[in-house]
């Protein structure tokens, strides 16, 4: 069934496009006068991108180029994702003085692309070296850009470190790889999942293995116990790095943690007389138990760290620790309700948290502060963005109508269904504890009034600013009201490529 | 086009006042004012009209809207009232806009504060007219979130604890109610189309519910969760603890809604959710219930008894009232049951006159030390003549609605709880104790010296007063219209709950 390949040159144009920006960024950095030109071309090809992207969608899912990547609506739906967090996150860095003052501009939108193409193959890689390589490159591109403030001793320091945990969180999972080949003889994730439903027993290297590389995904999507490069990270990084980092690569793991085991350890026919959209893990390993133990974890430990953080990106960056608890949970149900949800979720979180990320940074900008304490009276001070955040914050908990609770409703749904009742109610108490800490931003925003000698400046908004916080808010309150264009999207995406 | 939409009307009109409001300069108090008065002056008239129209000789739900709203999930916009939501739906809109006078005092951000009180009024009214589960639980959760800044912003010297207390604690219950919602949801199918259902109409339907839902252990468990979220609300002993710190804090127009609907809102629950879609539990439980409205009675009275803070007494008061509520609704008779929905009607307008009449003391006295008062009725007669008619609804004085509804609560239980009854009626007494001495210890004995210059009570202020007055007063003589109004319902509840 292996299409021709002119039909999978088409369908990598994404890829091919960034690839081709990659290189024009670089050209243009070399060329133009004023170095911050390169956005353009770096927006022109992103948006290309996804237009080409959105038509992948139509086409009929299959392996390409010998069974390496996939063409199919669950890709198309993740790389949607990451273009569309790539053009917000070059807007963003556009309006961001962070980055406009300390970095060099071609370095760092071409690392961003480089992430960003990286994210995109992630998505579609049907095989364990493809699904390596395009991990490095995802990593290696962020690496480069936390230290991307080359004066900033914060942001070397954060990247050192990430670098650090990834290479031991790649190392580890490269290792678990090598010992998967080695036990099923193959690196096509299919062959592997064939090779398992013959096994009837687990095997205790086979446990080793799939822990091992599930170390790696963890670690992408910030899973505890492999969290704690994080906080640190988020801090260093420049604003919107970090509110890149919280959604890209995060995203980027669900990807391929949702294709490594729903191909590889699970399979739909294994039940007898199951209904569409069950699946069933392979070969007696009980995977789904584990990750719901390390979801519940997730959750918990985000939460409850995030309440201590005084400063800003610190608090994000448990409270996106703790949204990826919540996501886990729908990987846990081995069911399409469950996956559904994890994409619509995954799909609100980013518009949701680079909107709570936009409104830090844009005070960063005129107060030069993200310490929590720099917020107060930002409702009297800055009207329209104190309503922002606390938009953002209230759709980050869950409260209706906003896309988050819909979201949310989905996840616990899917678990409910499913019968894992424990976990379900582990998440909503978990919602309850996150109102407190985004309650606390809230109370230095309007209920603890400016001190005095700061009561009458007035935070300014750029035009671009402004757009970018108006959209986001649009999109955060729209899929709330009408989640129903999401949800059917999420549907069809799920129709993913399984041999 | 206005009938066939009424409850839409009612619901939604205070928002076209905060679109409004929020276009207006904040330094424009007086047009403001003018426009909260009509954002809520039209829903009261529309509230009138759905008073007329409705046909109390009809069983069933009137003034239906059915519009699909997330079909994905079978998920509906279900709008429709019975003789149990008529009167919480006027009350809701009498109230409200009776508060919008008693609010004209607030003195700083009424952009803020006027926009947040009418979205309140929205959500409150919508959870008295929705009928389908999920948009029921998305009313009641945009209750929470103005309420929490409009005591947090706009309260007395604890107003941050007391706020987010008033959160934490109800998001806790809802997020259980959330849960019960979508078990319900994933074991029950319409009986007609065999799909999931949200609508509450179908579920009370005893055959739309699945066999994991016939199990008793598993409709305990839900019922207890549906109980502890409506609890919450109510409060029921020992949820309580919220209430008061609430109540005294927030400005008085929000004591008035707290008191008089927010905690309507959990019995209202209990009736129109509990009770129907799980009868057999209700029945299980109602000796519990009626134990708990005892403990209401008794304990709310006597710590009212204590209380030296004027305000803190309504508000321990009010949690003693709403024990007559439960105990009138767990003895499944006529007369208990249309005393309890009474009582959450009269409760409503006398407990919002009590709050309106701290206020005005408590603008003038700048205190609420009920020892620090004395001999007023002299210095303000009139404010005396008006506290009188309150203290004596309160304390059950025939003639007035509080008596009534205790009446029939007491006559529907003693046949059926006996003990409980008895012990619940000593309550009666401990309130005239309380009422009586704190009426005496304001305006009996002799006026210090500083309050010799205490302005009389203005016409806004009566203004306020009066219409509750007048109701209380032609409930109590002549009941019938507002009895006829909801027995129908009430006994086709009984009937459904307990044939």
């Amino acid at each position: 069934m292996e299409p021709s390949l002119i039909v999978a040159i088409v369908a990598i144009w994404p890829e091919i496009l960034i690839t081709a920006t990659i290189i024009a960024v670089t050209i243009v950095g070399l060329l133009a006068k004023d170095k911050r030109e390169v956005v353009y071309p770096a927006l022109l090809g992103i948006a290309g991108a996804a237009g080409i992207d959105a038509s992948l969608f139509f086409f009929q899912k299959s392996p390409l180029f010998y069974g390496m990547i996939a063409l199919d609506p669950l890709s198309a739906f993740f790389k949607m994702v990451f273009l569309l967090a790539a053009f917000l996150v070059v807007l963003f860095s556009m309006a961001s003085k962070e980055v406009s003052q300390s970095v060099s501009p071609e370095e760092y939108y071409a690392s961003l692309l480089g992430a960003t193409l990286g994210m995109c193959l992630l998505a579609s890689s049907l095989n364990l070296v493809m699904i390596y390589i395009s991990l490095e490159l995802t990593s290696i591109s962020s690496y480069i850009l936390t230290a991307s403030m080359r004066e900033s001793r914060r942001s070397s320091e954060a990247g050192l470190k990430y670098s650090l945990y990834g290479a031991i969180a790649s190392g580890v999972m490269i290792y678990g790889m090598s010992l998967l080949y080695g036990m099923t003889g193959s690196l096509y994730l299919t062959e592997i999942g064939t090779k398992l439903q013959g096994m009837s027993v687990p095997s205790q290297g086979l446990i080793i293995a799939l822990m091992f590389v599930l170390v790696g995904f963890g670690f992408k999507i910030s899973m505890v116990p492999f969290h704690m490069w994080a906080p640190d990270v988020y801090e260093g990084a420049p604003l919107p790095i970090t509110a890149f980092l919280s959604v890209g690569p995060k995203a980027a793991g669900f990807a391929v943690l949702i294709r490594f085991l729903y191909t590889a350890f699970a399979n739909p026919w294994a039940i007898p007389g199951a209904t569409e959209g069950q699946w069933q893990y392979l070969s007696g390993i009980d995977w789904p138990d584990a990750i719901a133990w390390m979801a519940a974890l997730t959750m918990t430990v985000g939460n409850l760290a995030a309440i201590a953080q005084t400063n800003l990106k610190r608090l994000l960056a448990y409270s996106s620790i703790a949204q990826a608890g919540y996501m886990l949970v729908g990987v846990v149900c081995l069911s399409s309700t469950g996956l559904e949800a994890v994409l619509f979720y995954v799909a609100v979180y980013l518009f949701m948290n680079l909107g709570a990320f936009l409104v830090v940074m844009v005070v960063k900008n005129s107060l030069d502060t993200e310490e929590l304490e720099g917020y107060r009276g930002l409702g009297v001070r800055a009207p329209f963005l104190a309503a922002g955040m606390t938009i953002f914050l209230f759709a980050l908990t869950g409260i209706p109508p906003l896309s988050g609770f819909m979201g949310k409703v989905l996840l616990f749904g899917a678990l409910i269904k499913e019968e894992l009742y424990w976990l379900a109610v582990v998440g909503v108490l978990n919602s309850v504890v996150s109102l407190y800490y985004y309650a606390g931003i809230l109370k230095k925003m309007y209920l603890e009034g400016a001190p005095a000698n700061l009561a009458p400046i007035i935070v300014p908004l750029s035009l671009l600013e402004k757009g970018l916080l108006i959209v986001l808010l649009g999109l955060t309150i729209l899929f709330g009201i009408w989640p129903t264009p999401l949800m059917e999207l999420a549907r069809f995406s799920m129709n993913f490529f399984v041999l | 086009m206005i009938m066939e939409h009424l409850l839409s009307w009612i619901t939604f009109f205070p928002l076209v006042g905060v679109l409004v409001i929020l276009f207006l300069p904040g330094a424009r108090v007086r047009a403001i004012h003018i426009v909260s008065v009509i954002a809520t002056a039209i829903p009261l008239l529309l509230s009138v009209l759905l008073l007329m129209g409705f046909n109390s000789g009809m069983g069933s739900f009137q003034f239906v809207e059915h519009k699909t709203w997330i079909p994905t999930f079978n998920i509906e916009y279900y709008m429709g009232v019975d003789g149990l939501s008529v009167p919480m739906v006027f009350l809701t809109a009498l109230l409200s806009f009776l508060c919008v006078f008693a609010s004209f005092g607030i003195d700083r951000l009424q952009r803020g504060y006027f926009a947040l009180f009418l979205i309140l009024e929205t959500g409150m009214i919508g959870v008295f007219c929705a009928l389908d589960f999920f948009l029921f639980y998305v009313f009641w959760e945009i209750v929470l979130f103005p309420m929490y800044f409009l005591i947090g912003i706009w309260g007395g010297p604890r107003r941050e604890y007391a706020a987010i207390k008033f959160f934490l604690y109800t998001l806790f219950g809802s997020v259980l109610m959330l849960l019960v919602i979508l078990a319900l949801y994933f074991n029950s199918a319409d009986p007609a189309t065999g799909k999931h259902t949200f609508n509450m109409v179908t579920l009370m339907d005893q055959r739309s519910h699945g066999p994991w839902l016939k199990n008793f252990d598993i409709r305990l468990i839900l019922y207890i969760g549906l109980y502890i979220c409506f609890a919450i609300k109510v409060p029921v002993f020992p949820f309580h603890t919220w209430l008061p710190d609430a109540h005294v804090e927030a400005p008085t127009a929000i004591s008035v809604i707290l008191a008089g609907i927010l905690l309507k809102m959990g019995t209202y629950g209990m009736l129109r959710v509990s009770y129907p879609i799980l009868p057999d539990m209700a029945v299980y439980t109602s000796l519990f219930l009626a134990i708990m409205g005892m403990i209401n009675i008794v304990y709310g009275a006597l710590v009212s008894m204590a209380q030296k803070d004027f305000k803190k007494l309504i508000a321990y008061s009010s949690i003693s009232h709403m024990g007559y509520v439960l105990l009138g609704m767990s003895v499944f008779t006529d007369q208990g049951m249309n005393g309890a929905v009474l009582q959450m009607f009269s409760h409503g307008l006398i407990t919002g006159m009590l709050f309106l009449l701290v206020g005005v003391i408590y603008d003038r006295a700048h205190h609420r030390d009920l020892d620090g008062f004395g001999g007023l009725a002299s210095q303000m007669p009139v404010y005396a003549g008006i506290t009188s008619v309150a203290f004596m609804a309160a304390l059950g004085l025939p003639g007035l609605s509080g008596f009534i509804a205790e009446a029939l609560v007491f006559i529907g239980a003693f046949n059926v709880y006996r003990v409980v009854t008895i012990i619940s009626a000593t309550g009666v007494i401990i309130t005239a104790a309380y009422i009586l001495w704190t009426y005496q210890r304001v305006f009996f004995g002799s006026l210090a010296e500083k309050y010799k210059t205490l302005p009389e009570i203005t016409t806004r202020e009566l203004f306020t007063l009066v219409p509750l007055a007048i109701i209380v007063v032609i409930i109590g003589v002549y009941p019938m219209p507002i009895l006829n109004i909801m027995s129908l319902t009430l006994h086709n509840l009984i009937m459904a709950v307990k044939p």
